[in-house]
């Protein structure tokens, strides 16, 4: 069965994005995307002076990956810093892709949703295809949606902190009332579980970095988010049972032996 | 004149293209992009941006991100 995520005239097989920081080495790096199967990397812009230009084995890394690069706004506390340093990206990964961030919280980095939604008006505009990064969020997700999103990428939780799907009402709610909308969960994810949880709920794909990047076995934990991911999917598309309060036997009742015995002897 | 780079102070001697500046520094490559005072500024604009007096650049090359 064909089963491809498709947002922004693309078409993925992988329903795992990954970023690229915080690995032990760029080798591993990228020996860990190859491993998960991911199709969409992440990546930033950083001030770089030019003796650091020499020896960039990142970037060689990234481009022989063949993968959609989306790169980030990471750090940009400013709708205006966001769109300056979009077109810088645009210009270096020459992409229109961006995952926006506008942060309006420096302790749980919490997006700045005012900041954000403008920020995706005026690059929407600029006919960048933005994937922002939000929060749960209703009403701030249809504002996004109204300016021109085509996905949205609310937080399970805060960047780096592996608490997995924090608020679940509310990211059921987003999934329920945004039913035709690309949603992937960004940030927050620390476990294989919680990323097939999420892909069980019926959001579109994840996003993760750092609990690939600070596992023991990078490598070996690429693998088994790839693996979650997959599960998760396959058992939305199967539906999953409804939840019940009470107990339900599975084995048949019918033709239980011994039943009449002890009938006879609750009668003596 | 004095401007910033990156946030650091450099002197001048007097306005200066920002191609003929980008070349003095040792940029080369197209892995870098630029910002003056806050404003992205297309690699095709280079040759008619001149950096003056108290300008601050933004000089900024491909990182690992999440």
């Amino acid at each position: 069965m064909s089963d491809l995520l498709n947002f922004y005239g693309k078409t993925f097989n992988s329903r795992l994005l990954v970023g690229t920081a915080l690995y032990p080495s760029p080798a591993i790096m990228r020996e860990s995307v190859k491993a998960s199967c991911s199709e969409i990397i992440t990546l930033s812009l950083r001030r770089q002076n030019p003796a650091q230009q020499q020896d960039n084995v990142f970037w060689d890394y990234v481009r022989e990956s063949g993968c959609q690069l989306l790169p980030n706004t990471a750090g940009c506390r400013s709708s205006r810093e966001a769109v300056e340093l979009a077109k810088m990206s645009q210009e270096i990964f020459q992409t229109d892709w961006l995952k926006l961030e506008v942060i309006g919280d420096d302790y749980n980095l919490q997006p700045d949703p005012f900041g954000l939604v403008d920020a995706a008006r005026e690059l929407v505009q600029l006919g960048f295809k933005v994937l922002p990064y939000c929060t749960d969020d209703l009403v701030l997700c249809r504002k996004l949606l109204d300016v021109g999103c085509e996905v949205l990428m609310p937080w399970g939780a805060p960047i780096g902190t592996g608490q997995g799907l924090l608020n679940k009402y509310s990211l059921q709610t987003l999934r329920e009332r945004l039913s035709d909308v690309p949603l992937i969960i960004d940030a927050g994810i620390g476990a294989p579980s919680q990323a097939a949880e999420a892909l069980e709920m019926g959001f579109d794909a994840v996003l993760l970095n750092t609990a690939i990047a600070k596992a023991q076995e990078p490598v070996l934990m690429a693998q088994a988010f790839k693996l979650a991911v997959e599960s998760g999917r396959a058992a939305f598309n199967a539906g999953l049972m409804l939840r019940r309060q009470t107990a339900s036997p599975s084995t048949p009742t019918l033709d239980m032996p011994f039943w009449q015995q002890a009938e006879s002897m609750l009668r003596e | 004149m004095q401007i910033f780079i990156n946030g650091e102070l450099h002197r001048l001697e007097f306005p200066t293209e920002l191609t003929v500046l980008l070349q003095q520094l040792g940029y080369c490559g197209e892995a870098f992009a630029v910002a003056v005072n806050g404003d992205f500024v297309a690699r095709s604009e280079y040759s008619s941006t001149q950096i003056n007096n108290g300008d601050s650049l933004d000089i900024v090359a491909p990182v690992v991100g999440g």
